[in-house]
């Protein structure tokens, strides 16, 4: 718990899988990791916004990757996996096919990633990160969420 | 051995930036009619603070700038210069840069210059211009100036001893104690700096302040001789907090945030009366503990209702204990839920009990005949909300009787009752409570606000939309009233009534008609209201309608649905058409009922405005608590708020006017939005 910087240096990062590929987020940003039940659905709300459930009392919106990345097969069953994030002062539930580990990756694994423009706005990617023969991408998860993109905040909001 | 100060960076930005939110407060708050001079002594203190704070840490460009505003501050507390709004705004602004200022060092960058050099020169325009006298401070005009004052006017000797202090401090220290008051002796030995000041200022704010330096240990204040105060020392106390932590510093007051939240809350003292009747008999929680305390309660007994399932196969024979055990825990439960949840939730009653007392005295003092009604007593509001709406209605009801209704001969000359009739009613209106306070009166005069307005050097036109001449009534200082009587009309008030209720997140609205009497509207939030609710099914999802805007539920026949324009359509109910809005097509509910005489057809209300909504099927009725959906999620239309079931699902609330908005904005009708709530 000794660098308060920002920057990608040695920092943990929380691998989730969606379809073949694996992601890696700030591990600092995760508050928990759950299934997924009780999802109730929010009217005229994006297709990737499943609706929001009850975590304790608190209501959270849910929203699935994998339909807004368009890969792999939004499925729900036992094994689907929620990562609950805490970003500035919100509470956002993430879907993903799973959750295989938690890596400390030094700046020397992390490469600039090329511009892609898909599914997936290269603005909203740190990096690449390389492990073996895994390739990892390396999500700015809060700049993703707070993005008008998700539609999880009011547009007029901050 | 040498500390390195940046430990202490995070400390100081927290605190100055609470000192900052505090000052921001106060300004809000403050009078400018007539300030009050304990929240200026308040604000000063706080500029004051962040000052010390900023030039030890070398912040120079915080230094200057706080140091040219609590000059300015301490002019103000002494009656040298005259608040106006534009000086608050001023102020409110250079408290936004001080916050700019502070995030620019807390990352490390210069504040821009720009931006800096503008305030100080605004800061000192008004020091120019606007200063009466123009003297520096001095403390001769001090005792009259704060005679109300009393706790902290009395100057007084304080001897502070600091240890372990290094040699090229002292002067620092010295220089900054001088800004408290006349420093008669200064004496420095051993690391030891013993200085005897004669000031006003609180012992607090003195600690608060070297505490940014120093740590609590090193600090010791005492108070020796009143050298100029005539009372005896014991008898000129500081503010009530002042004592605890005048003697706690010695013995290692670790805390000296403690102390510093005990000064920054000048507010208490307005309610002394209130606190202290049921001071033995109540205890003040944090709303924030209590809502903690009702997701955990909510949470148990879904834990509880979720065991309860898994033990219901059991033999019986087998585990009676344990199923004994679940029958109790299951009634504990919902004990400990529905006591928890009366610790918040209270009657509207409690506020409108004290109305008739009220009215009958006032009404026989001022020679009126008036009828008292209340409606929606039992409508349950946020106990922090009841609270502080107390205070407004008392205030508007007065308002009512005096200006409002009129002498029971008048009345009868315009061809009224002789007896008023004064109506207060409550009832909750989508994700709101909606208060109304109206007479039979006279209405307000318009031609009477607007002259009186431009009398008062309000800006006004007379093409002004009626809605915009009522508002003008809750500009400070503002009075219609020809005479000012005990009752009202000294013109301090409709102005508070609108900043309290907009600081609880509610807006005040006036419906008022010439002859026929006002209304005073007030819409507040519903942060943790419960709601009395039918629970409805639409297709899979359960919705809530919340009880209060359900008129009827019925079941439709073929004939009495009539199309409009070939599509809309719209029921025929007892000689009137209602507009009908189907829940499945507004929310898109796959496989819902959509045949309109194979469901149910809930007839609602709000507004005034009647419809009727299709849904599948009712369940049951239910008290929820409502939960703001916008926490971490967005506003959706059609719903004010979610719930959790007692099966630990959530379910959303119907917003009724939103939703006939969206219907009637659906049959494309320019809707004329009528004082539309939000």
């Amino acid at each position: 718990m000794t660098d308060q910087q920002h920057d990608v240096e040695g920092n943990e990062f929380l691998i989730f899988r969606i379809g073949e590929e694996e992601y890696g987020i700030d591990i600092l940003k995760v508050q928990e990791i759950r299934g997924y039940d009780g999802v109730t659905r929010i009217a005229n709300a994006p297709e990737f916004i499943k609706g929001v459930t009850n975590l304790r009392g608190v209501i959270v919106p849910i929203l699935d990757l994998r339909i807004k990345f368009a890969v792999g097969e939004a499925q729900y069953n036992q094994q689907t996996v929620v990562i609950v994030l805490n970003i500035g002062h919100r509470v956002v539930g993430v879907v993903v096919d799973g959750v295989s580990d938690v890596l400390t990756l030094s700046p020397e694994q992390i490469k600039d990633s090329p511009d892609f423009g898909t599914a997936l706005s290269s603005e909203f990617i740190m990096g690449l990160g390389s492990i073996e023969d895994r390739m990892l991408i390396l999500m700015d998860i809060e700049k993703m969420m707070s993005s008008t993109e998700m539609a999880l905040v009011d547009e007029v909001a901050a | 051995m040498s500390m390195d100060i940046t430990e202490f960076y995070q400390t100081f930005f927290e605190e100055a930036e609470e000192l900052l939110n505090e000052m921001e407060h106060l300004l809000l708050d403050i009078d400018i009619d007539e300030p009050d001079s304990e929240q200026l002594n308040a604000i000063f203190r706080a500029a004051h603070s962040i000052k010390g704070g900023a030039g030890t840490f070398g912040f120079t460009v915080l230094q200057e700038t706080t140091h040219i505003f609590e000059n300015l501050l301490d002019r103000a507390r002494h009656n040298e210069l005259t608040l106006d709004r534009e000086i608050i705004d001023i102020f409110l602004e250079t408290k936004d840069m001080l916050t700019d200022q502070l995030n620019a060092y807390r990352n490390q960058e210069e504040p821009d210059p720009e931006a800096f050099e503008r305030i100080c020169n605004t800061l000192k325009r008004i020091a120019e211009e606007r200063v009466e006298g123009g003297a520096p401070k001095v403390a001769a005009p001090k005792p009259a100036a704060q005679p109300a004052a009393g706790a902290d006017a009395a100057a007084r000797v304080l001897t502070l001893t600091l240890t372990k202090i290094e040699e090229d401090e002292k002067d620092t220290l010295t220089e900054e104690l001088a800004l408290f008051g006349a420093i008669k002796h200064s004496e420095f030995s051993e690391g030891t700096l013993t200085v005897s000041i004669e000031t006003q200022e609180p012992v607090d704010d003195i600690e608060a302040v070297l505490c940014f330096v120093l740590d609590a240990g090193q600090i010791s204040i005492k108070e020796t001789s009143g050298a100029e105060a005539s009372e005896p020392v014991q008898s000129a106390p500081a503010p009530v907090a002042e004592q605890p932590s005048a003697s706690a510093a010695q013995p290692a007051a670790k805390k000296p945030e403690d102390d510093k939240k005990a000064t920054a809350k000048p507010a208490a003292p307005k309610k002394p009366a209130k606190a202290g009747n049921g001071s033995d008999a109540s205890l003040r929680v944090s709303t924030e503990k209590v809502d903690q305390i009702i997701n955990l309660v909510g949470e148990l007994v879904i834990t509880q209702s979720m065991l309860e399932q898994t033990t219901q196969g059991l033999d019986p024979v087998a585990y009676g204990q344990l199923l004994n055990g679940m029958t109790q825990l299951q009634r504990n439960a919902r004990d400990l839920q529905e006591a928890v949840m009366s610790v918040r939730m209270m009657p509207m009653d409690y506020v409108f009990n004290r109305f008739p007392r009220l009215v009958r005295d006032l009404a026989g003092k001022l020679g009126k005949e008036i009828e008292l009604v209340t409606v929606g007593k039992s409508t349950e509001l946020d106990k922090g909300l009841i609270e502080r709406i107390i205070d407004p209605l008392t205030h508007l009801v007065r308002n009512c009787l005096d200006h409002g209704i009129e002498l029971p001969d008048k009345r009868e000359a315009a061809g009224k009752h002789r007896v008023g009739k004064l109506t207060l009613s409550a009832q909750h209106q989508g994700g709101n409570i909606l208060i109304e306070v109206s007479d039979d009166g006279a209405g307000l005069n318009r031609e009477k606000i607007l002259s009186k307005a431009q009398s008062s050097g309000i800006q006004i036109s007379d093409t002004m939309s009626d809605e915009d001449v009522w508002q003008l009534i809750f500009a400070p200082g503002f009075s219609t009233a020809d005479e000012i009587t005990d009752v009202s009309g000294r013109g301090v008030g409709m102005d508070v009534v609108k900043r309290n209720i907009q600081q609880m997140g509610g807006h005040v609205d006036i419906l008022s008609q010439a002859g026929k009497g006002s209304t005073t509207r007030i819409v507040l939030p519903l942060t943790l209201a419960i709601l009395d609710g039918m629970s409805v099914k639409v297709g899979d999802e359960v919705f809530i309608l919340p009880l209060g805007a359900i008129m009827e539920s019925i079941q439709v026949k073929t004939e009495e649905i009539n199309k409009v324009a070939g599509q809309d359509q719209v029921i025929y109910v007892r000689g009137e058409y209602l507009p009908l809005v189907e829940l499945h097509k507004v929310f898109n509910v796959p496989s819902a009922q959509t045949d309109v005489t194979q469901g149910i057809v809930m007839i609602v209300q709000s507004e005034g405005r009647h419809c009727a909504l299709l849904v599948d099927q009712l369940i049951g009725q239910h008290q929820v608590v409502v939960k703001n959906l916008e926490t971490n999620y967005r506003k959706v239309p059609g719903i004010s708020a979610a719930t959790i079931m007692g099966d630990g699902s959530v379910a959303l609330i119907l917003d009724v006017p939103a939703l006939q908005r969206i219907s009637r904005d659906r049959r494309g009708e320019s809707s004329r939005s009528s004082a539309t709530v939000h």
